[in-house]
């Protein structure tokens, strides 16, 4: 196929466009997915996470930089909100990542979540599986900038990063829902703004909280990180991306065995969502064309016969493709 | 199958220091339902083709107030044939004098929409003249 072809090549049109094709879910994508996912796996996956305006993108900007001074390519995916009531968006992370516009070796591409919840798009894991077929080294995920508890990125990066700054450790909100459980490395940015080493405190407190309630092989996990910076200026990130790397090093290395449960427990859960949602979309696909909602509905107004009813009589006939 | 989306870059060409008219643009188009790329002030073209072919937009909207419009404009075209995706639409939105808006047409800018024209109505040429691309 010529499309896959072009993508191992790694043709920015070619797999620029068919980017577009994942985001509308076209119906020939998931051929041309299988036939790319023998060539994944090179990657090395960072995911980066945390409340809107914190520096994110700064952030990745910055770590564009450092991945290319060592000769690495790199693949960013930027995810912003789509308008709830337009279902248009404005997709500005780029304008935080505009000294590598020329750099072929770096290949940024915006995407608009179109309803999808948790941070990510419907079409992350399939961009993310298009950059590694096309060669990046590294891949840099930016999701929407999240409060509650949308931590999807976890499920897709190898090391994921959440993005806080100072005076954000006390927030009670993050603690509640279970975001900072996810942390591989807690970044605390704008470092030079006041009160830096009140946040650290906070959030070693919890790491150490969280670490002491593991049990058993648990406990040979990985123990997160803090790591200060200063997006802005650059300061720390040479550092952060150094993390990054021990902590790749580790789940390659004497961590392998607590990776390759965590990967487990990630493939399972992407596996049922994929089926989840390819199920979801086909009945649903077929209910909306058949008209049998409406017709359904009739029975609800003029035969009374109440909605849980319909609901399983309609579901019994889309299982036996009766719909 | 859920419908294609048109996707616009919105792109502030040249030195001139603010993009409050680019600004409002995006938010029209992200109103309208379009998904827009906002790259900020002080882009060459060469930055914006970069920007549009990674992007894969459907639409360039070039806001553009500096002298050097001629240029900028012929420049983008140029490269997004150079790249191979000479079916982005370019379009252009400020001021530009009267006797130049025949050669930006001319060299293949398909609209030109002076200051004052109705958002409305740049909405609605978009929706008139701007197909999503087919699949591949
Ligand atoms: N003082 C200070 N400001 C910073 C630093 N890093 C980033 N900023 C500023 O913070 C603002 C937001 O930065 P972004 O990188 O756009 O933040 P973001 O998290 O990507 O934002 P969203 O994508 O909107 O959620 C910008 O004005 C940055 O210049 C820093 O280290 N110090
Ligand atoms: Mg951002």
């Amino acid at each position: 196929m010529q499309i896959v072809k072009k993508i191992l090549e790694g043709d920015i049109k070619t797999a620029a466009r068919f980017i577009r094709d994942i985001d509308d879910k076209m119906p020939n994508v998931s051929n041309v997915l299988k036939k790319l996912y023998p060539h994944t796996g090179h990657a090395y996956i960072i995911g980066i996470t945390g409340f809107p305006g914190v520096g994110k993108s700064t952030l990745v900007d910055q770590l564009i930089q450092v991945i290319r001074e060592q000769g690495k390519s790199v693949g960013v995916i930027s995810i912003d909100p789509t308008s709830p009531f337009s279902g248009g968006a404005i997709l500005g992370d780029r304008i935080r990542m505009q000294r590598n516009a020329l750099d072929d070796d770096v290949f940024i591409r915006s995407l608009a979540t179109r309803g999808y919840f948790g941070g990510l798009t419907a079409s992350t894991k399939g961009v993310v599986d298009v950059m590694d077929a096309m060669g990046k080294d590294f891949i840099l995920v930016e999701t929407v900038g999240v409060g509650q508890d949308e931590v999807d990125v976890m499920n897709v990066a190898h090391s994921t990063l959440i993005v806080l700054i100072p005076g954000m450790g006390d927030n009670i909100q993050a603690i509640k829902a279970g975001i900072l459980e996810v942390g591989d490395i807690f970044v605390i940015n704008k470092a030079d703004q006041k009160g830096v080493e009140r946040t650290v405190r906070d959030i070693q407190i919890m790491i150490e909280i969280d670490q002491s309630l593991k049990r058993g092989e648990d406990k040979d996990g990985w123990v997160p990180k803090i790591m200060r910076t200063q997006a802005i200026a650059g300061v720390g990130t040479k550092e952060l991306f150094d993390q990054i790397i021990v902590h790749r090093d580790f789940l390659f290395g004497e961590g392998i065995d607590y990776y390759k449960k965590r990967k487990y427990l990630r493939d399972r859960l992407e596996l049922l969502d994929m089926i989840e949602s390819k199920i979801l979309g086909d009945m649903i696909n077929r209910l909306e064309k058949s008209g049998e909602l409406d017709e359904a509905l009739g029975k609800m107004y003029d035969d009374n016969i109440d909605p849980y009813t319909l609901c399983d009589d309609i579901i019994e006939r889309l299982l036996h493709k009766d719909i | 199958m859920s419908k294609r989306k048109i996707r616009i870059l919105v792109a502030k060409p040249g030195l001139d220091g603010h993009d409050r008219g680019a600004r409002i643009i995006a938010r029209a188009f992200r109103d309208a339902g379009f998904e827009v790329v906002y790259t900020g002030l002080h882009q060459t073209p060469e930055e914006i083709v970069a920007a549009a072919l990674q992007e894969d937009v459907d639409m360039i909207g070039m806001s553009s107030l500096a002298g050097a419009h001629l240029y900028l404009f012929q420049r983008t075209l140029d490269l997004l044939k150079e790249k191979g995706v000479e079916d982005i639409i370019l379009t252009g939105g400020g001021i530009f004098p009267e006797e130049d808006i025949e050669k930006l047409i001319d060299m293949g800018t398909k609209a030109i929409f002076m200051p004052g024209t109705p958002l409305d109505e740049i909405i609605k040429w978009v929706r008139d003249n701007i197909e999503p691309r087919k699949g591949l």
